[in-house]
């Protein structure tokens, strides 16, 4: 190449191959490799050209230059923009082509849930811990003694034939309440005393509504001047956070050896409100639990001045709150593992 | 306990209805557990006069015009024997309801609503009705058995309510009885509690009697065993005319469920109801050698009782003997041998009071028991004793059925049936409650309920009557008041008085919780099973005859055999639970359960035996295997902030070779595995099983432990990929042990693919490892590393015969 001539025709040339390239283009990765024909510094059209530098008079070298730079600006911004729309349209395939049916099932995260009793269980530990509760768990096997005798129930006593026990020796039993476990504690603790004892208990029933193995949980103030109404004041609020507010109770006279006065305690039905419903056989009242003042011999038995001291007490089946307070109509299908039921109950 | 509101109405006057009596004995401490009217079921009958009859042509029939009082007389056809002009019967009107009787007419079938209809032809308005239509029997009302229309008397005015004629409008509350009132065990008993409960005055029953003069001479009574009969009394009734109880007596039986049988035996049972008191009457004739004695049975002695069954007694057994032998298992059953017969002359009544603890528990072991056996368990106090002889002595003569003897002998250990006095501050007696109820108040609640209450400033004194044995102290007065003044009246308040206490969980019982939640996030839901299993369970899993789990603590009195060893293991309940899951068509899941296992020092008990707890994990479907088991051990050890590694073990249940001991600081806490294909098929499983079980109690020490922070490098960890190709035979640990020994710097080993096949060649496998290096003080070379996997690799040939896969 001579002269500036020639190079506006190879120009022209070039350019048109461009343009006719075009046409032909589809990806970006052709855009690049098309481009790489005409911008590659050794082996590019273009490139090549600049080569052609040293053959043109010295005049005219510097309009050469500008026309090849011209020629390079031109075809970097026709590549740049038809790189951008193919690029533009390669995002908007992709996204299309992972389009998806959102309307198909969820990927389960698999987790499980804690038994509906360890649920119940933890709520009231929740609320009581927050008043001052310990956490006492006596043993499932419990002497005659700390199961009856110290609970001012000796041998003779008819309360005996309320609960039926699993005897294991003569001396050992199944424990039929938690209140066992408290004469422990009292023993070795001068009051103020609050602990809740949780557990499992055994008495031997077995029906529809009957397990031989239930839990329940055992709460026992002993401090000076406690009286029946701390133990409503307490009970209003722990039904209040179990079962909603606007939840009461109501006291009426019971028996338990180890509780004098002793209460059964009804608990506003908190399905109807106290209108009358089947969950509460049209009354309006639920019973809940067993309560009352500690009977002073049981205090004397544990070396605790009955004269100077008195408490409280109330025990809860936690089966049953638990069958309340989720609808559960069988005990029996809490201890059968069914997966069906044990997922269900998440609170 | 049954009470018919007409038998409480003898001994308090009751002006309230039915529901307010039951709402008002529910407040007091008496729940009704069941109220029904006696003749609930019944309506639309009243007394109609037969004014005329004719039979139906070549029918048993009879077309009759009747006065029912509905002002024009219905025509009614009757199938009855014994339906005659001039007689009154009761008439169900349509629209009626009686019971429906079978072709005998004596079954009852359901109920039926009276229509009008017509009888061959005729036309029928209403029915004639039997007793037994009515629900009525002979016992309840004199004539109701027959066969055929029960026979109204004459002066009933037509068209009146049958109800209150055949007592049907009565009704029966069926009353809860707590344990500490035995007193309250009877209708006189009650009827004191429903008196001071309206405010009314309690009416004694009638006690008087005249003795006649005649005595038995020489008779004696004696009590050789005082600490199970504190009080004994007999007494000779003579000139006995056995014969059957008047209507009254009968129909009253006849509501609280018990069949008449005689004058005297219903005499007996009258009083068992009526006064709480058991007694017995024998056959005067029958009694040898002119004495009594309550004694302890000897060994092997034998008694035939009235329902004709044999008993071996023992000396825990108290027996009523006459001079020669035992005549009667005392308060649970008289003898054959004297037994009251239709040709009984004389009569000794005993009333008697026996330690209950003594009838409960011979009662329970001879098999044999009665209303008064179950009577004497709960309780029967000596004042109603003494009252109950005056009582049968009184009806005797009120019946006819013979003459009161002078012959009456007591032997009693000395307590008294008088009131005793008991002290108390009014201010201690409130300080129960929490309220101040008013001084007036507690005076006229505790007089309602015969206490004769006194006060002189703070001091109360009341006498408490024999009867009220559960009175001990100012607590059970303080009850007394409060169930009378109402519970509504207590103030809630919040342990104003108490001392501020630190509550809360402690470092197990959060742990547990921590690591139970920890077991949900692997999916895994919390089951809950007994604490005791079957003998089975232990044969389930194949273990040995001296297998440690086989020593298991025995019930002695379990519900059922399946239900009586006290388990020393989780396992059995864990495998049924994930073969029910599967029989319910959930064929994958994960369950777990902390729970104690009981582990006895010595069988029988005679210390408190070693309680563990211990987790037990179940996991079963297509995608479990021993690894995603393994997998939860890992979480279990991570949670509880420790280390597990595991060996090969052999255990009956599980798989021989998937199954693994858990060991932590060298010491074995648990197992897991495979459950073994025989045991999945003995219980129907369509899915495999795997199981683990951890000694939690064997863990608590690293209870509370606290994460410790281990400072980030600044410099970068260096990875390199390991294929070895090795013996089948080597195992991945062998191969993570040499790696980690091999150099200090390696932070981690993980198998990430293990390849067998013919391009590793016979008995042998590849196995791909990312090993971690960690570097420490400073940076790691890419020279440095190079020379560890050097390392490494030398070490791996060298011990365990291991070369890099080409």
């Amino acid at each position: 190449m001579q002269d500036l001539n020639e190079l506006s025709a190879v120009i022209a040339q070039i350019k048109q191959e461009i343009t006719d390239g075009f046409a032909t283009l589809e990806s970006s990765k052709a855009v690049y490799e098309f481009k790489k024909l005409f911008m590659d510094s050794k082996s590019g059209k273009i490139g090549a050209l600049m080569k052609e530098m040293k053959n043109i008079a010295n005049e005219s070298k510097a309009a050469f230059g500008k026309g090849v730079n011209d020629l390079k600006a031109w075809a970097n911004e026709k590549f740049d923009e038809l790189d951008a729309k193919l690029k533009e349209q390669e995002a908007l395939a992709r996204y299309e082509n992972e389009k998806i049916d959102i309307t198909m099932p969820a990927v389960k995260c698999k987790c499980g849930k804690l038994h509906p009793v360890t649920q119940v269980r933890n709520q009231l530990i929740d609320i009581f811990s927050s008043m001052g509760f310990e956490v006492f768990e006596g043993s499932e096997i419990e002497t005659d003694f700390y199961n009856f005798t110290a609970l001012n129930t000796p041998q003779d006593h008819p309360a005996r034939d309320m609960q039926d026990t699993f005897y294991l020796s003569p001396e050992f039993l199944l424990r039929t309440q938690t209140s066992a476990g408290q004469i422990h504690v009292m023993e070795k603790q001068q009051p103020p005393i609050k602990i809740l004892s949780p557990g499992k208990v055994f008495r031997s029933d077995d029906d529809a509504t009957h397990s031989p193995m239930f839990t329940q949980m055992e709460g026992l103030v002993v401090d000076k001047n406690i009286t029946l109404c701390d133990l409503k004041g307490m009970l209003d609020e722990l039904v209040r956070k179990i079962f909603g507010e606007g939840t009461t109770t109501r006291l009426r006279p019971s028996y338990f050896p180890f509780t004098e006065p002793s209460v059964e305690v009804d608990v506003s039905c908190f399905e109807c409100g106290g209108k009358g419903c089947r969950l509460c056989k049209g009354t309006g009242w639920i019973e809940v639990l067993g309560a009352g003042i500690v009977n002073r011999k049981v205090l004397a038995n544990c070396n605790i001045d009955p004269d100077v001291y008195s408490g409280l007490a109330f025990g809860i089946g936690i089966e049953r709150l638990a069958m309340l307070k989720y609808g559960i109509n069988n005990i029996k299908l809490l201890y059968e593992s069914d997966l069906r039921v044990l997922e269900q109950i998440d609170d | 306990m049954l009470v018919p509101l007409s038998w409480l109405k003898d001994y308090v006057d009751i002006d309230v209805d039915a529901d307010v009596l039951e709402e008002k004995l529910f407040s007091c401490g008496f729940e009704v557990e069941e109220k029904y009217q006696v003749g609930k079921d019944i309506s639309g009958v009243v007394v109609g006069e037969v004014m005329e009859c004719e039979p139906i042509p070549e029918t048993h029939l009879h077309v009759c015009k009747v006065d029912a009082g509905q002002g024009e007389l219905l025509q009614i056809c009757c199938g009855a024997d014994n339906v005659c002009v001039g007689k009154k019967f009761p008439v169900a009107l349509p629209g009626a309801v009686v019971y429906a009787t079978a072709k005998d007419h004596v079954t009852i079938e359901g109920l039926m609503t009276i229509k009008k209809g017509k009888l061959r032809g005729y036309d029928s308005c209403g029915m004639l009705c039997s007793g037994t239509e009515l629900g009525v029997s002979e016992d309840m009302y004199p004539g109701a058995g027959y066969n055929g229309l029960l026979v109204l008397p004459n002066e009933l005015a037509n068209g009146a309510d049958i109800k209150p004629v055949l007592g049907l409008d009565d009704w029966i509350f069926d009353i809860s009885i707590t344990a500490n009132r035995p007193d309250c065990q009877s209708i006189f008993g009650m009827a004191r509690e429903v008196a001071a409960i309206l405010d009314k005055p309690v009416k004694m029953p009638a006690l008087d009697y005249t003795e006649s003069g005649i005595t038995k001479d020489g008779f004696t009574v004696s009590v050789s065993a005082p600490d199970l009969c504190p009080r004994y009394i007999a007494h000779y009734v003579t000139d006995v005319k056995i014969a059957e109880s008047p209507a009254w007596m009968k129909r009253r039986l006849a509501l609280v469920g018990i069949n008449a049988i005689s004058n005297v035996v219903d005499i007996t049972n009258y009083i068992l109801k009526e006064l709480g008191q058991p007694m017995h009457a024998f056959d005067g004739d029958f009694l040898e050698g002119n004495a009594i004695n309550v004694r302890r049975a000897n060994d092997g002695e034998k008694i035939v009782t009235l329902d004709e069954k044999e008993f071996a007694l023992d000396s825990s057994n108290l027996v009523i003997c006459d001079g020669e032998k035992p005549v009667a298992l005392a308060g649970i059953m008289g003898g054959l041998n004297s037994e009251i017969r239709e040709t009984t002359a004389s009569v000794m009544f005993e009333a008697a009071k026996f330690a209950r603890d003594n009838i409960r528990k011979s009662s329970r072991k001879l098999g044999q028991s009665s209303d008064s056996s179950q009577r004497y368990s709960k309780g029967v106090d000596e004042y109603a004793t003494v009252m109950a002889m005056k009582r049968a002595l009184h009806l005797i003569e009120e019946l006819g059925c013979g003459k009161v003897s002078s012959t009456h002998v007591e032997v009693s250990s000395g307590n008294s049936i008088e009131p005793a006095e008991m002290k108390a501050s009014i201010a201690k007696v409130n300080g129960v409650l929490g309220i101040e109820v008013p001084t007036d108040k507690i005076v006229k609640i505790l007089t309602g309920l015969n206490f004769n209450p006194v006060v002189n400033g703070d001091e109360l004194t009341i006498q408490v009557p024999a009867y009220r044995e559960d009175m001990e102290s100012y607590p059970d007065i303080a009850e007394e008041v409060i169930r009378m003044y109402g519970y509504d009246n207590v103030i809630p308040t919040f342990l104003d008085a108490a001392k501020v206490t630190a509550g809360g969980l402690n470092t197990t019982q959060k742990t547990e919780l921590k690591l139970k939640r920890a077991l949900c996030t692997t999916g895994a839901s919390e089951g809950v099973h007994y604490s005791f299993f079957s003998p089975a369970d232990l044969d389930l899993l194949g273990l040995a005859e001296d297998a440690p789990e086989r020593k298991a603590i025995r019930i002695i009195n379990p519900i059922n055999e399946d239900l009586s060893l006290m388990r020393t293991t989780l396992v059995p309940q864990m495998i049924h639970a994930m073969a029910r899951n599967q029989k319910n068509g959930r064929l994958d899941g994960r369950i777990f359960e902390v729970g104690n296992k009981f582990l006895p020092k010595s069988v029988p008990l005679t210390e408190y035996p070693d309680e563990r707890t211990t987790l037990c994990v179940g996991v079963f479907g297509k995608d479990e295997s021993f690894f995603t088991l393994k997998g939860i051990a890992e979480k279990v050890a991570e949670t509880l902030l420790v280390k597990f590694t595991y060996e090969a073990v052999t255990m009956p249940f599980l798989h021989p070779y998937q199954a693994a001991k858990i060991i932590c600081d060298g010491k074995e806490v648990g197992f897991l595995g495979k459950v073994t294909y025989e045991i999945q098929k003995a219980e129907d499983m369509r899915e495999s099983g795997y199981v683990m079980e951890i000694d939690l109690k064997a863990l608590e020490n690293y209870y509370g432990a606290v994460p410790k922070f281990a400072p980030i490098s600044k410099f970068a960890d260096e990875v390199r990929d390991l294929a070895l190709v090795t013996d089948k035979s080597v195992t991945c640990g062998a191969i993570e042990d040499v790696i980690y020994a091999a150099c200090p710097y390696v932070k981690s080993v993980t198998l990430f693919d293990i390849y067998e096949g013919k391009q590793v060649g016979e008995n042998k496998k590849s196995m791909a490892f990312t090993v971690v290096f960690a570097p420490k003080d400073e940076e790691l070379t890419t020279e440095a590393v190079d020379k560890f996997v050097k390392k490494i690799l030398n070490n791996l040939s060298f011990k365990l015969g291991i070369e890099m896969r080409s």
